[in-house]
């Protein structure tokens, strides 16, 4: 009997998990996977990927002095490789416990450390910054962490993510984990990871964040846009990022 | 502006060298609109040019077509050493430059 209970209990688990994980990770596809071959080209080629201006404007402004202290980013990280450091984000910054960003850390070097303005979200600096870092771990696999302090924010992450909104009524599930693959109108549905950004965008004829993105898809389903930085955003991003676990950084990515 | 250029760096006398050049530009089509309805003037990159010590070897005459941060890919002659130099022009007068130099051997 009790050894009953307990394959109950263990299959219970199981349940839970395959539930947990809409798409298996052996399933998991790279937006690029869902581009045409000349954007996937595109992407590849690092001299024509135009994400790559933004890219050398990011290593310029790495070691440009800003704000009070006149210090720059390399002034603090010497000899330090960032490799590998975009891969972690989103993460709980443990000075506050708050939930940031790459942009969001930039910021937060930036005005308690550099005594400097915080930069404009879809600002060009910040874009370029933010995609000289993620560059850095090209080819490194999403590795966010989801325990301690993370939990809540990828539990309301990923309420946000199921949520229907907008007048037509769909989640990000609707789409990404249950169509993926499928035809809407010329594209085709991707799983929506956020590997590749921020990312060059043909449609915005420039790059864009991850957030940008994310309101690009709250505008196709109708729905409200939430300012910029907003704590729903961040959950989002958290979950997305536990959810594309292994897929390897693409930044700057090229997309439709 | 920021430009990107791409020459190999040697090529033998007589070589057909592959050159490429990506320029940062919104090239604005002169048919949008901005929030409040007005239309937004066109910007593009008008003309750009190429010198190959100082000999002009390559020039298109870009308009609205041409998406934003566009990029140019055209084949030369390597003839002599020295300066591959692209210059061009928007709509607004603001010029760029930028020059790439070759070892040409043989």
């Amino acid at each position: 009997m009790r050894r009953l209970a307990l394959a109950a209990v263990a299959l219970a688990a199981g349940v839970v998990l395959a539930q947990e994980r809409a798409i298996p990770p052996g399933e998991l596809k790279s937006g690029s996977a869902f581009l045409g071959s000349d954007l996937r080209a595109l992407q590849n080629d690092d001299f024509a990927n135009p994400g790559m201006l933004w890219v050398e404007r990011g290593e310029k402004l790495w070691s440009e002095p800003v704000g009070k202290k006149t210090l720059a980013c390399a002034s603090c990280h010497k000899d330090q490789s960032m490799r590998g450091v975009a891969a972690s984000y989103p993460k709980i910054d443990k000075a506050s416990g708050n939930l940031v960003n790459l942009e969001g850390r930039i910021n937060l070097c930036r005005t308690g450390r550099m005594g400097a303005e915080p930069l404009r979200y879809e600002s060009e600096e910040l874009l370029a910054l933010t995609a000289y870092l993620a560059r850095q771990s090209l080819g490194a696999p999403t590795a966010a962490r989801i325990d301690g302090a993370a939990r809540a924010h990828f539990e309301a992450g990923r309420a946000s993510y199921h949520l229907r909104r907008g007048q037509m009524n769909l989640s990000c599930a609707h789409c990404h984990d249950a169509q993926w693959g499928k035809r809407l109108l010329s594209e085709t549905i991707s799983q929506g990871h956020p590997n590749a950004y921020p990312a060059y965008r043909m449609e915005w004829q420039t790059m864009g964040s991850l957030e940008r993105r994310l309101r690009a898809c709250l505008s196709g389903i109708r729905a409200e846009m939430l300012p910029y930085g907003s704590q729903e955003y961040l959950d989002i991003e958290l979950y997305l990022a536990w959810r594309a676990q292994g897929l390897p950084i693409e930044t700057p990515g090229v997309r439709r | 502006m920021a430009a990107r250029i791409q020459i190999p760096r040697e090529a033998r006398r007589g070589e057909v060298i592959e050159v490429r050049i990506l320029i940062q530009h919104p090239m604005e089509t002169g048919y949008r609109h901005d929030d409040v309805g007005h239309l937004i003037r066109r910007n593009v990159i008008n003309v750009l040019s190429c010198r190959y010590n100082g000999v002009e070897v390559f020039r298109a005459d870009l308009s609205s077509g041409i998406s934003a941060n566009p990029y140019v890919q055209f084949y030369t002659v390597a003839e002599a050493s020295g300066d591959l130099e692209f210059t061009w022009i928007d709509d607004e007068g603001e010029r760029g430059s930028e020059r790439q130099s070759i070892v040409v051997k043989g």
